[in-house]
């Protein structure tokens, strides 16, 4: 497969150039940022306040690693379900997040969010996290380490697999992909 | 017939060592079977995503690392022989001392809230492990330690359906619950099914009937019929590996049924994601 090579933070020319289905390997900076995180991104926004990292054209990852063996960067570290995220990414996208990474399914509202704002979901393979570990070279803490594995981490990482699932042309590869493979029983 | 005195300590060491090995091992089983789909899977990028898997497996263990980061709630089946006499303290908190123990040795992820539709605060150790025990014949425990990630549990379901609804209502209900996750339980999943029995004992039915090895043929000819027809049904969905299109939704489809009320018939499906972790040991 024909993999395209990309840096994050994404600028708005590099999200109008992926497509759903494309295959990509993203090296730069991502954003760790799961459940409890998301909540709290969410009421600082809500409340005016500064965020703990730049969201301009800002990836987040959704994961939450399992920790780090003394001299490793991470521990394992793939993707978790995407879904739980979507009450809260609509509002960042508006704020300038022009990527996830996670997997599996988003709802109609973040669909239409990454359509109007400009923004791309990718999946990385789910239950790869040894896998996965290696391809981050950069890890560190900067937001709520108190929330443990839920906190907010700046990750290096290159040459990082992904899929590009969803397009901000409304591409949805879980549909297109489905539709391929479907027969009736 | 003697009584064989088993001390907690030894329940406590053994579930430590589970809790690691379990999660830094995939069962030969399943990689054998993630290899085996990679020769039939049609889609590119299911046969890519197959690959990665079979490949993270093999770094997983050879690194002794987590296979995924979800490292699980442990649950933990304990089969108690009726002549064993534990001794030297309290059976559960055994097993939930091994539990801390191997998933702080192990750099394991906690992954335990308490207050659950409250303050969700992590329990920081893993505990409380599920404890299933069952009482048995002889003078052996046996103990099982399944590490269950969120993503695929929170896809599975209890259906109470109606008698008259028959096999094919409880077939629509298998592959229904496995069409609705999508990609969201990390397929190829293996599917558990419990039918029968009561709201509590169906669910268990379809926890442990993911104990089984994939590959394996359920012994009642019957049954194993009816694991096949599911199997296909769901491996034409379309879903594929990582839910990104393809041949290879399940990897298996296990059912173990009971006995119900003659006005009920309980359906459980417990989706368990390709990263199929248990171990067992026997004291």
């Amino acid at each position: 497969m024909a993999v395209k090579r990309i840096t994050a933070p994404l600028t708005d020319e590099a999200v109008r150039d992926l497509r759903a289905g494309d295959a990509v390997e993203i090296s730069g900076v991502v954003y760790q940022a799961r459940d409890a995180a998301h909540k709290r991104l969410v009421a600082l926004i809500e409340a005016g306040e500064e965020l703990p990292f730049d969201l301009q054209g800002a990836v987040v990852y959704y994961m939450g690693p399992s920790p780090a063996k003394p001299g490793n960067v991470i521990g394992s570290a793939g993707p978790t379900t995407s879904g739980r995220m979507d009450a809260y990414a609509p509002l960042l996208m508006r704020h300038g997040l022009k990527g996830m990474i996670g997997k599996g399914l988003r709802s109609a509202e973040v669909k239409q969010a990454m359509q109007d704002e400009g923004a791309v979901y990718f999946a990385a393979t789910g239950g790869a996290g040894a896998l996965l570990a290696r391809r981050i070279v950069g890890n560190e803490v900067i937001a709520w380490p108190e929330l443990g594995a839920e906190a907010v981490a700046r990750l290096e990482v290159v040459d990082f697999p992904a899929i590009v699932v969803m397009d901000c042309y409304g591409g949805d590869l879980y549909e297109q992909g489905r539709a391929a493979y479907a027969r009736e029983a | 017939m003697s009584v064989r005195e088993l001390d907690v300590a030894k329940i406590t060491a053994a579930v430590r060592d589970l809790c690691i090995t379990a999660n830094y091992d995939l069962p030969v089983d399943v990689y054998e079977a993630l290899k085996a789909a990679q020769e039939v899977e049609e889609s590119p990028v299911g046969r890519e995503v197959l690959a990665q898997l079979v490949e993270n497996a093999d770094i997983a263990a050879a690194d002794r690392a987590p296979i995924c980061q979800d490292t699980g709630l442990a649950v933990i089946f304990a089969e108690v022989g009726q002549d064993v006499h534990l001794t030297g303290g309290d059976f559960e908190e055994a097993v939930h001392e091994g539990v801390r123990r191997g998933y702080g040795e192990g750099y394991l992820r906690k992954s335990v809230a308490e207050e659950p539709a409250h303050a969700r605060r992590n329990t920081t150790d893993n505990t409380p492990a599920i404890i299933h025990t069952s009482i048995v014949p002889g003078d052996r425990l046996r103990l099982t330690m399944m590490a269950k990630g969120g993503g695929a549990e929170n896809m599975s379901s209890l259906n109470m359906l109606k008698p008259a609804q028959g096999w094919a209502g409880v077939a629509d209900a298998v592959v229904g619950t496995v069409s609705r996750a999508g990609s969201n339980p990390c397929p190829p999943v293996v599917v558990g099914v419990g039918i029968g029995g009561t709201i509590e004992v169906v669910t268990l039915l379809a926890k442990k009937a993911l104990l089984r090895e994939v590959g394996s043929r359920h012994p009642d000819p019957r049954l194993a019929a009816l694991e096949d027809e599911l199997l296909e049904r769901i491996n034409t969905l379309g879903i594929g590996p990582q839910g990104l299109g393809g041949r290879t939704t399940a990897l298996a489809v296990f059912i173990e049924e009971m006995p119900c009320h003659i006005a009920s018939m309980p359906v459980a499906v417990n989706v368990q994601c390709h990263a199929q972790r248990h171990k067992s040991v026997t004291l």
